[in-house]
C-alpha cells in the first residue's frame, strides 16, 4: 500500500502589497489560495501551469522559504508549519530543493566540495572522514568526475551545474525533491541527459519527487501524477495517463492544445484563448478561468466550483474543478465566440 | 538549394568574436536562403550562432564582434557592401526584426503609440498625424484591443503578450519584404505563444512577406516554417524542408535533437540523449564538430570537416555518412542511432 509522504491542506500563500505614505497593507497578490493534494511515497507528482499560477510559490511554500499565510502541511506524519525554525531546518533533510537556475543557486566562490561538503555538515549525516568518499560517490552518481571535485561552479557546463545541483540535494540523503523548474534552462540534448538521470535516481534511492514545470512535454515524461494550477488554483488533478488523454477541465485542455508538436504532419485542432491571465491581486470572482473559457456561463462567475470527480467519464483519481464538465462531454454545451 | 525567387541569400557569412583568448569564429561559413513568401527556421541551441546569424543580417554586429567574410543578397544588393546609412533605410524597412524579449527592445519612456509612428514616420516620410493613425491601424492589425486609446499607453501598462504584439506592430508598420524573429514567443506562456504564433503566421499571410524564425523549439518550427536549417556549432548541419527533416531526417545531431525532445503527445519511457556537450566556441574540434558527440564517428569524421552535401530537391547535410567518402559501417541514421548510442 502507498502512503501519502506528503499532504497539503487548504494552503494559502498571500503576498501583502504596500501602500500609501504610511506604508499599510492595501491588498493581498492571492499567489495560492487553498489548494489541497497528497503526494504518495516513491512518486513524482507534477504542477504545471502558466508563469503566476502559483506552482513555484506552492513549493516555496512546503519548505517554509517563504512562510504560508495558512494551512497545513504534513510531512511524514509531522506538521512542518508548527515546527521551529531550527527543527525545520533538521526537517529540510529529508526535504530538498533543485531550483531552475542553476548559476544563481550555487556559491560561484565554493568548489563542488565545499558546496557538497557544506549541507553535509550542517545537516551532520556524514562524519568528517567519510566524506570524500560520499563525495566522489556522489558525483559519480550524477555522472561526473572525481577530478571535477576541486573545480569551482564557473568551470562547469549548464548541464553540469545542474548536476551538481542535483548532487548537494542528494547528498543529505533525502526521501523528497522538490524540483523547480529544473531543466528549463536547459537545452534539449542535456535536458534529455538530466531527466534520464533524476528517472535513474528516483529508481535507485526510491525518492519522491515533487515535480514543478510549464513544460508539459518533460512532464508527460516525468511524472506519475499530474496536477494543474491556473491562478493560485487547482483545476484538475489526474494521474498522468487520464490528464493527457481524457483532459476534463477547459484550461487543461486550452494548455495541451497550445503545444506545439514537433510533427508537421499532425494536424490538431487548437484552441486559441483570448486575452491573458488576469491579475492574482483581484483574480475573477466564480472559477477564475471564467474570464477566457469558452464554455463560461453566469454560474461560473458567481461560484467557485469544486474540485470533484464523475466515475462515468473519468478514472479513479482524477478530479477537475468545473462546473459543467458533464455538459461540455456530452456537447450539451458548445463554446461560443 | 538555389531557388529561383530567394528574397535573401547568405552565402559563407562568417562572423567572428576577437576576444584576448583569440578568435571566437561563432558563424562559421553558413549558407542559406529564405524562399519569398516562405519562412525559414534557424534552429540550434545555445551557443550554436544562430542569433549571431540574424545579427548578421541586420548589420548589427558590434565590436569585439566583426563580420569576417562572405556576402548577404538581398533584392539582388548586397547588404555588406552597405554604408550604415543605406543599412538604416533598410532596417525596419524592408528588413524588420523581432527578438525575445519586448521589455528590452522597447523603449520604456515613449508611448507604444510613438514607437510605432516613428519608424513609420522616418520610412516611409509620412506627417506624425498620419503616423499615429497608422499607429492605430496597426494595433488593430495585431489584435490589441481598444487600440485607440492603447496607443496613447507605456510599454509597462502592457503585458508580456501585449508588448510582443506591439513590437510586431513596429516590425510590420513599413511592411516590411522580410521579417527576422528570434526566439518570439520564447519569453511566453504556452496559450500566449499560441496566440502569437497564429499572428504571426496570419499577417505573414495578409502581407506577403517572408520570415526568418530563429528558436530552440522544435515544436514551434513544425508548426510554423516551411524550410529548416540545422545550426551546431557556427555551422549549417542540415537544411530541408519541414516535411523531409522531422520525417526523414539525416544528420545524426538532427535525429539526436528530435529523439531526445520530451513529447506531451506520446509516451517515452526513456529519453535518448546526445552525450556530451556543445563544444565551447574556442575549442572547436578539428574535423566534423558534432564527431566527438556522434555515435557513428569515424577516423574520418575526426580529422576532416565534411561539406555541406546536396541530397536533390534543395535537402542538404553535412556529415559523411552521406557521401562517397564514407568509409564505416553502413547506416541509416534514424534506425540506428539508439543501437550504436549503446554500444
Amino acid at each position: 500500500m502507498t502512503t501519502d509522504l506528503l499532504k497539503v491542506r487548504n494552503l494559502k500563500q498571500y503576498f501583502p502589497i504596500k501602500g500609501g505614505i504610511l506604508g499599510r497593507k492595501v491588498n493581498d497578490v492571492k499567489a495560492v489560495d487553498d489548494i489541497s493534494f497528497e503526494v504518495k511515497a516513491g512518486e513524482t507528482l507534477s504542477i504545471v501551469g502558466e508563469s503566476g499560477c502559483g506552482k513555484s510559490t506552492t513549493g516555496r511554500a512546503i519548505l517554509r522559504l517563504d512562510e504560508p499565510t495558512s494551512g497545513e502541511v504534513e510531512f511524514d506524519g509531522k506538521d512542518l508549519l508548527a515546527l521551529s525554525k531550527k527543527d525545520m531546518r533538521k526537517m529540510r533533510k529529508n526535504l530538498q530543493i533543485i531550483f531552475q537556475d542553476p548559476y544563481a543557486s550555487i556559491n560561484p566562490r565554493q568548489t563542488v566540495r565545499q558546496i557538497l561538503s557544506e549541507a553535509m555538515n550542517i545537516q551532520g549525516v556524514v562524519p568528517k572522514d567519510k566524506q570524500e568518499d560520499r563525495i566522489k560517490e556522489l558525483m559519480d552518481t550524477v555522472g561526473l568526475g572525481p577530478h571535477q571535485i576541486d573545480r569551482f561552479p564557473h568551470e562547469f557546463s549548464g548541464g553540469q551545474r545542474q548536476r551538481i545541483g542535483i548532487a548537494r540535494a542528494l547528498s543529505v540523503d533525502p526521501q523528497m525533491i522538490i524540483c523547480d523548474e529544473s531543466v528549463s534552462a536547459l537545452d534539449v540534448s542535456i535536458q534529455a541527459q538530466v531527466l534520464n538521470l533524476l528517472k535513474k535516481l528516483q529508481k535507485e534511492l526510491d525518492l519522491t519527487y515533487l515535480f514543478i514545470s510549464h513544460d508539459l512535454g518533460v512532464v508527460r515524461h516525468i511524472s506519475d501524477r499530474v496536477l494543474v494550477m491556473y491562478l493560485g488554483k487547482i483545476v484538475e488533478i489526474a494521474d498522468k495517463k487520464s490528464l493527457f488523454d481524457n483532459p476534463k477541465h477547459p484550461y487543461t485542455k486550452t494548455l495541451l492544445s497550445a503545444i506545439p508538436v514537433p510533427d508537421p504532419t499532425v494536424k490538431k485542432e487548437q484552441i486559441i484563448l483570448k486575452g491573458d491571465v488576469p491579475s492574482p491581486i483581484d483574480p475573477p470572482s466564480g472559477c477564475r478561468f471564467h474570464t477566457r473559457c469558452p464554455f463560461a456561463t453566469d454560474k461560473c462567475k458567481n461560484e467557485d466550483p469544486e474540485l470533484r470527480t464523475n466515475d462515468d467519464l473519468m478514472a479513479s483519481g482524477h478530479r477537475a474543478a468545473c462546473h459543467y464538465i458533464e455538459e461540455i462531454e456530452s456537447g450539451e454545451m458548445q463554446p461560443h465566440e | 538549394m538555389t531557388t529561383t525567387n530567394s528574397i535573401i541569400k547568405v552565402d559563407d557569412l562568417q562572423t567572428s568574436f576577437f576576444t584576448h583568448k583569440g578568435e571566437i569564429k561563432a558563424v562559421d561559413g553558413v549558407h542559406f536562403d529564405v524562399p519569398a513568401g516562405k519562412t525559414l527556421g534557424l534552429v540550434g541551441e545555445s551557443g550554436s550562432g544562430k542569433s549571431i546569424t540574424s545579427l548578421s543580417i541586420m548589420r548589427l554586429i558590434e565590436s569585439p564582434g566583426k563580420i569576417k567574410g562572405g556576402s548577404i543578397t538581398f533584392n539582388g544588393e548586397d547588404l555588406l557592401a552597405k554604408s550604415e546609412a543605406e543599412m538604416r533605410d533598410i532596417r525596419g524597412n524592408q528588413i524588420s526584426m523581432i527578438f525575445q524579449e519586448p521589455m528590452t527592445s522597447l523603449n520604456p519612456v515613449y508611448t507604444i503609440g510613438d514607437q510605432i509612428a516613428e519608424a513609420y514616420q522616418i520610412h516611409q516620410g509620412k506627417t506624425k498625424k498620419e503616423a499615429l493613425q497608422k499607429a492605430v491601424d496597426m494595433l488593430e492589425l495585431v489584435g490589441i484591443p481598444s487600440p485607440k486609446a492603447r496607443v496613447k499607453a507605456y510599454p509597462h501598462e502592457l503585458s508580456g503578450g501585449m508588448r510582443q504584439r506591439a513590437m510586431i506592430a513596429i516590425a510590420l508598420a513599413c511592411n516590411p519584404q522580410l521579417l527576422v524573429a528570434d526566439e518570439p514567443t520564447t519569453a511566453l506562456d504556452v496559450t500566449i505563444q499560441a496566440q502569437i504564433l497564429r499572428l504571426i503566421n496570419r499577417l505573414q499571410d495578409e502581407l506577403g512577406m517572408s520570415m526568418l524564425l530563429i528558436t530552440h523549439d522544435l515544436g514551434v518550427v513544425a508548426e510554423t516554417c516551411d524550410y529548416v536549417a540545422v545550426m551546431y556549432a557556427g555551422k549549417i548541419v542540415e537544411y530541408a524542408d519541414v516535411n523531409t527533416l522531422f520525417s526523414n531526417p539525416k544528420h545524426p545531431y538532427t535525429v539526436g535533437l528530435l529523439k531526445s525532445l520530451p513529447r506531451h503527445d506520446i509516451d517515452q519511457e526513456e529519453l535518448e540523449v546526445i552525450k556530451g556537450m556543445v563544444p565551447r566556441p574556442d575549442e572547436l574540434p578539428e574535423g566534423c564538430r558534432f564527431a566527438p558527440r556522434c555515435p557513428f564517428a569515424t577516423d574520418l569524421c575526426r580529422e576532416r570537416l565534411p561539406d555541406l552535401e546536396d541530397l536533390g530537391e534543395g535537402n542538404q547535410v553535412r556529415c559523411w555518412i552521406h557521401t562517397d567518402q564514407w568509409n564505416g559501417p553502413e547506416v541509416n541514421v534514424k534506425d540506428d542511432y539508439r543501437s550504436a548510442e549503446s554500444t
